[in-house]
């Protein structure tokens, strides 16, 4: 079977609209099928990283902590876009830590999130077979 | 190695036209449907931008969703072209990939 680079691209804050969550429901879907799953998050998009989320109080199930779980399911690149950070004030200490085990690395612990500028973000985009927009 | 944009939502309301233009490839083709047509039209504040992206990008509008909203394309700004439903499949047969700004 012929590997395809699958690209989920993430744009929206999330709870505010169903999307960050069909995104993730999503992802955890693909990642069945053997492909490389990489994810982009980028403008309203980088919210959805933030760590500290409580939704207690709004009645939803805050999803934040499914975004730990896709190491194991082999979803190892998490592309975050450094200008979506700036613009709204964030920096990479707000967003929460996403890890992966590498197997082929003796196992070592390392980070899912990489931030990366607006220009490596369309280059990113432009390398996927697949495209997916949340 | 291209790809096809499309943005269906006015620019005047979201970013996401704007967004869609910062990570465009030279070459690529940006097609705005539905609100997203309100992006081609001239005399905007965005149209110096839009011609500014028309350098290295191609840009279309479905022409349908044109005409459903009232507007003619004679208030398109130059540079923008109109395309059928036909037109529209095309451009997804002849780029790499499509990607939705939604």
């Amino acid at each position: 079977m012929t590997i395809k680079n699958f690209l989920y691209v993430n744009r929206k804050a999330p709870y505010g609209t169903i999307y960050a969550l069909e995104s993730l429901e999503v992802v955890l879907i693909g990642a069945a099928f053997d492909q490389d799953v990489s994810l982009a998050f980028l403008d309203d998009g980088v919210f959805q990283l933030t760590k500290g989320q409580n939704t207690d109080g709004i009645g939803v199930k805050n999803f934040s902590p499914t975004f730990r779980a896709l190491g194991d399911y082999d979803v190892t690149k998490l592309y975050v876009e450094a200008e979506s950070l700036a613009e709204r004030g964030l920096t990479a200490d707000d967003l929460q830590e996403v890890m992966y085990e590498d197997e082929d690395d003796d196992w070592a612990e390392k980070p899912s999130i990489k931030i990366i500028s607006r220009a490596e973000m369309a280059d990113v985009m432009a390398g996927a077979d697949v495209v997916l927009s949340f | 190695m291209s790809t096809l944009h499309t943005v269906n939502k006015s620019p005047f309301a979201n970013q996401s036209l704007i967004s869609c233009l910062g990570h465009c490839k030279d070459g690529d083709a940006v097609l705005m449907i539905e609100d997203g047509v309100y992006g081609g039209l001239g005399g905007t504040g965005l149209t110096e931008i839009m011609a500014n992206a028309a350098k290295s990008v191609s840009l279309y509008v479905l022409s349908p969703d044109l005409a459903a909203r009232g507007v003619d394309a004679a208030r398109l700004m130059q540079g923008v072209q109109g395309v059928d439903y036909a037109g529209f499949v095309d451009l997804v047969a002849t780029h790499d990939r499509t990607q939705n700004w939604l």
